[in-house]
């Protein structure tokens, strides 16, 4: 018998049981293998074959074992174009929130600006302020600000220093070098001017969404920002998610708290976010379009449930287009995100997605 | 992205008791996992862990307790009012409210 599954790209394809559990099995290896972690118990492979051989449209968790839900981008899943999978509709942040809280079941929720970096909000940080202490009168679940570090805005053309990889075309390794620790210090510093001031507004805390999106110097100064965030705001709800499962050496050697940040899974990433005084970390695994659902989840299970094994805060792990199994486009299917949703939770055991 | 989420595993935020289970896992001074904040927030409302994600249960005791609803109630709690009754109830405390409190009752 067949069971209809998806592809990496989201392609729907038809697989047998046992071709599944292979798959299962292969991603699995793949991520031991990377990550130096233990396999997924034959019970974990027996209950992830059946969430993904099952031919109902949707699946979901038994009552009693639900998570609560983090969310990323903020209004701009309503207000955005198709660069963040948005939907194109104008309409107040507000508005965007309050629906998301009363309407769409959501547990937390996030402010954003449109451009989704912490850069780009420093000009404007009044009428952010603004925003999120008009929000905040209204709304009742936790509400962040969130942004991207986005190291990458510090960068030639857009910012004040050599783009690393340029300068390492040239063969000018210690300058390229250079540029990014002084990126990632600039970065920390616009951090702790942004999120200090949001905290100020009443938000509950800062998510930062994508950390490492543009090397190991975004994730060290990042983490340098956290830490800053923390000792100016004990009480701050931190999110620390990450862009992928493995942080890019880009620079190669720059550390935080003497560890070189080049190379991290998450398992270890954790380690260093517990250190700067994140509240949850959001786990990455990255999804390969080539390999089905059932590689990809067994992948992605594999690294999520070590990293929650290890994590002494709790793991919201991250589940949107191409991370966490579910396939790579703009509109996954429903079919795959719930059944990697319910691995995630009955296999990895994570706190929240 | 959102709903399929939701429907698969989501507590469902005001619906039930999802925000306050969120913040207990984010609060830095409790920084619970799941589990344990789901007992605690139990705890607190005097019901079980399964009826903290029930509607059936929890839509009433919200309104009861001036916690906020998902549904437009003229004069029920919401905001920074429903949000300081979350304090109390979960014992903790909430940014926005300690910074209405400093704004309101200056001497």
């Amino acid at each position: 018998m067949a069971f209809y599954t998806r592809m990496g790209d989201g392609k729907r394809v038809e697989m047998t049981r046992e071709a599944i559990i292979d798959d299962i099995r292969a991603g699995m290896a793949d991520a031991a293998d990377m990550g130096g972690i233990p396999d997924l118990t034959e019970d974990d492979i027996a209950i992830i074959t059946d969430i993904v051989a099952c031919n109902d449209r949707m699946v979901g968790v038994a009552p009693g074992e639900e998570i609560v839900l983090t969310y990323d981008i903020g209004q701009l899943d309503f207000t955005g174009d198709n660069g963040n999978s948005g939907n194109g509709v104008d309409m107040g942040r507000l508005e965007a929130a309050l629906l998301h809280e009363r309407a769409l079941g959501a547990d937390t929720f996030e402010l954003a600006h449109s451009d989704y970096s912490i850069k780009p909000v420093k000009p404007v940080i009044s009428m952010e302020m603004q925003t999120m202490e008009e929000i905040q009168a209204e709304i009742v679940a936790p509400y962040f600000y969130g942004a991207m570090p986005n190291c990458g805005l510090y960068y030639a053309p857009d910012g004040p220093y050599g783009n690393p990889a340029d300068l390492m075309r040239e063969f000018k390794i210690d300058e390229a070098m250079a540029a990014a620790e002084a990126a990632a210090d600039h970065v920390a510093r616009d951090i702790e001017y942004v999120t200090t001031r949001l905290i100020q507004a009443g938000a509950d805390g800062f998510n930062f969404d994508t950390t490492g999106s543009a090397g190991d110097a975004d994730c060290v100064g990042t983490l340098n920002g956290v830490r800053m965030l923390r000792e100016a705001c004990p009480d701050a709800y931190i999110n620390v998610g990450m862009a992928g499962e493995s942080v890019m050496g880009i620079h190669g050697m720059i550390e935080f708290d003497g560890q070189i940040v080049a190379g991290l899974y998450p398992h270890q990433q954790v380690k260093l976010a517990q250190k700067a005084g994140a509240s949850v970390f959001g786990a990455v695994c990255n999804t390969n379009t080539s390999k089905s659902l059932a590689w990809n989840l067994g992948r992605s299970v594999t690294f999520i449930k070590e990293c929650v094994n290890q994590a002494e805060i709790p793991v919201h792990v991250d589940m949107g287009m191409g991370v966490g199994g579910i396939p790579m486009l703009e509109t996954p299917p429903i079919d795959a995100v719930s059944r990697c949703n319910k691995a995630m939770v009955e296999v990895a055991h994570v706190d929240g997605v | 992205m959102d709903l399929p989420h939701f429907l698969t595993s989501g507590m469902g935020g005001i619906r039930t008791a999802g925000d306050l289970v969120a913040r207990m896992e984010y609060d830095p001074k409790h920084k619970m996992h799941i589990k344990d904040a789901k007992a605690y927030v139990a705890k607190k409302l005097g019901v079980s862990v399964l009826d903290i994600a029930d509607e059936s249960v929890m839509r009433d005791l919200r309104e009861e307790l001036g916690i906020g609803v998902c549904t437009g109630v003229p004069g029920a709690p919401r905001g920074i009012a429903a949000k300081m009754n979350i304090e109390k109830l979960l014992d903790i405390e909430i940014n926005s409210c300690k910074i209405f409190r400093e704004k309101t009752q200056k001497n």
